[in-house]
């Protein structure tokens, strides 16, 4: 495999190539090549049935691409992928804790899938409760846990293994911003130990603050690729002003084409994208009918000039 | 299907801690479960037994009872072992999502539904043994030989366990098990000799009777009750060994073909 573009010169923990997957006539995966390197935080991000979770399932080897090449942990994946899903962790889209069992039962009985000596794995019991914020929890049952406990469990779950790479499919959604925030203060640490993450998320602010590089997948493709930052600076203006007010769309249709670079209309608000702001907010502070917030360009704003605004179902 | 999905299943003993999972999940259960699989066969061997007994002499020589005790044996075996794979299989598969959390371990597909099939075969044993010791208990078998039944009876929770993992394997929600009881359980039930000899059948009947995995866990584990040696061993044992092998092949294509795509 060659080296990533970002110029590592160890090799790649997962490495796709020309991945390929067909359901029926349409083709869901098409043609998708990514390289990522240890220690990175790595964001797959997408509209729903952008391919992002059959990706995923792709690189674990638990379905069969169409074409194309996988690496995982240095192994061929999915001839060799068992052995390669030795090194890695996943907390999946939809909890599949065993609800029958207590927190350290679900700890005990998933680390012994991985082949991991009982003795092993209680010696890190404490240390996977006390990251997950469940250390008086232990012989707790599934039902009592709330749903950001839950979420946390399962992180630590995934961990039981020590993996070098952790595959969190929307690891946050659901969840109250509390429970968000503490998931995205775990995922930093583990990143500060390390670990390479690859993270699926719908939320933008996700994305932007935890990950060092992005991909945006749409029906199937890589429409984009980079750091946040730099996507921000490439693909969209500096600088956003929303409009919102009962003659925001007649504003929008005359005055606003000639204060900025791009107009877009979504239900109510008028989004301008400008790379010198100060001709929109002059004409608005005159417009006393329309209300405008001002703010720095953000991913969400690449997110969706690239993939539309028209709903995914 | 492509050929990974017919390919013959590569089974390991990574089978082991996804047995033990269910297991431990059983063993919280245990009192209850063992009273529930055991009520439902006594009722009917304990009501039938001595109730229709009383109006019958004697079949093929024995009390009513002890000729019901052997299919009963066999019956209650069958029942666990389709409970198991129907229902709770089902559960850990879609409803719970256990086998997703356990096949993004180093853990194949394959080696998840050979979990299953043990599993089931396990618990359908001590479904089995259960009555045995029941009826021992109540005087209707002395012989050492039935002691053997506890041989045949992994054969006939491997048999109907795969058989049920079929069916799991191709069903949209629990309420499709209900054909699988009506259209194959139940007149199995009355053709393999569980409540009177397949003898009293009609021609046509014995020898669809003969077809069925039952008849044959039957006509080893009867014959062993009443103290004597089955006549042919052999036949018997491949007829259930070959639903075994054939259903649980069957059953591991159609879980690949449900789950890894």
């Amino acid at each position: 495999m060659p080296a990533p573009s970002h110029g590592e010169s160890a090799p790649p923990v997962l490495a796709a190539r020309e991945l390929r997957k067909r359901y029926g006539d349409q083709w869901v995966v098409d043609g998708v090549s990514f390289a990522i390197a240890r220690g990175e935080c790595f964001g797959l991000l997408g509209p729903n049935g952008a391919g992002k979770t059959t990706t995923l399932r792709l690189c674990l080897g638990l379905v069969e691409p169409d074409g194309g090449t996988i690496a995982l942990a240095g192994r061929p994946v999915p001839r060799d992928a068992r052995r390669a899903r030795a090194t890695v962790g996943v907390v999946p889209q939809f909890d599949n804790l065993d609800p029958d069992f207590t927190v350290e039962e679900n700890l005990m009985v998933y680390g012994r899938y991985f082949g991991l000596p009982e003795a092993a794995i209680r010696a890190r019991i404490p240390s996977l409760l006390e990251f997950a914020g469940l250390a008086g929890r232990r012989g707790a049952r599934i039902q009592t846990l709330s749903g950001g406990m839950k979420r946390r469990l399962t992180l630590a779950r995934s961990l039981v293994n020590d993996p070098e790479l952790v595959f969190m499919d929307e690891p946050t959604t659901g969840l109250d911003p509390q429970a968000r925030h503490l998931i995205w203060d775990r995922l930093r640490q583990l990143v500060a130990q390390g670990k390479t993450i690859l993270l699926t998320t719908h939320f933008m602010e996700e994305a932007e603050r935890l990950c060092n590089r992005i991909m945006i997948m749409d029906r199937g493709r890589i429409i984009a690729e980079g750091a946040p930052r730099m996507l921000i600076e490439r693909e969209v203006e500096r600088h956003v002003i929303e409009v919102r007010g009962d003659g925001a769309a007649g504003w929008a249709a005359t005055r606003a084409p000639a204060l900025a670079s791009r107009v877009e209309r979504s239900g109510d608000t008028v989004f301008l994208y400008a790379a010198d702001p100060a001709p929109a907010v002059a004409a608005l502070e005159s417009e006393p009918g329309l209300t405008y917030m001002h703010r720095p360009a953000n991913l969400e704003d690449v997110f969706l000039k690239l993939t539309g605004r028209e709903l995914r179902d | 299907m492509n050929g990974r999905t017919l390919a013959i299943p590569q089974l390991s003993l990574r089978f082991v801690p996804v047995w033990r999972r269910n297991q431990l999940v059983w063993r919280k259960l245990a009192i209850p479960s063992m009273l529930g699989n055991l009520a439902d066969p006594m009722i009917y061997m304990l009501g039938l037994g001595y109730g229709l007994g009383a109006l019958v002499p004697s079949v093929q020589g024995v009390p009513y009872i002890v000729f019901l005790a052997a299919g009963t044996i066999c019956f209650s075996t069958m029942n666990s072992a389709t409970f198991e794979t129907l229902y709770s299989s089902f559960s850990r598969m879609h409803v719970q999502r256990t086998w997703d959390g356990i096949m993004n371990a180093p853990v194949t597909l394959d080696d998840v539904v050979l979990a299953e099939l043990v599993w089931a075969a396990t618990k359908a044993c001590l479904s089995g043994l259960a009555i045995l010791v029941v009826a021992w208990a109540l005087g209707l078998t002395h012989s050492p030989m039935a002691l053997w039944i506890l041989a045949v009876l992994p054969l006939v929770g491997l048999a109907f366990g795969a058989i049920g993992l079929c069916i799991t394997a191709v069903s949209p929600s629990y309420d499709f098990f209900m054909y699988y009881f009506t259209l194959f359980i139940t007149p199995m039930a009355m053709l393999s000799g569980v409540f009177y000899p397949v003898d009293q059948l009609p021609g046509a009947f014995q020898a669809l009777a003969h077809a069925l995995p039952l008849t044959h866990a039957i006509a080893l584990a009867r014959p062993l009750f009443l103290g004597t040696a089955p006549e042919a061993i052999a036949p018997h044992v491949a007829v259930l060994a070959g639903y075994a092998a054939v259903a649980f092949y069957v059953a591991v294509v159609l879980f690949r073909r449900r789950l890894l795509k």
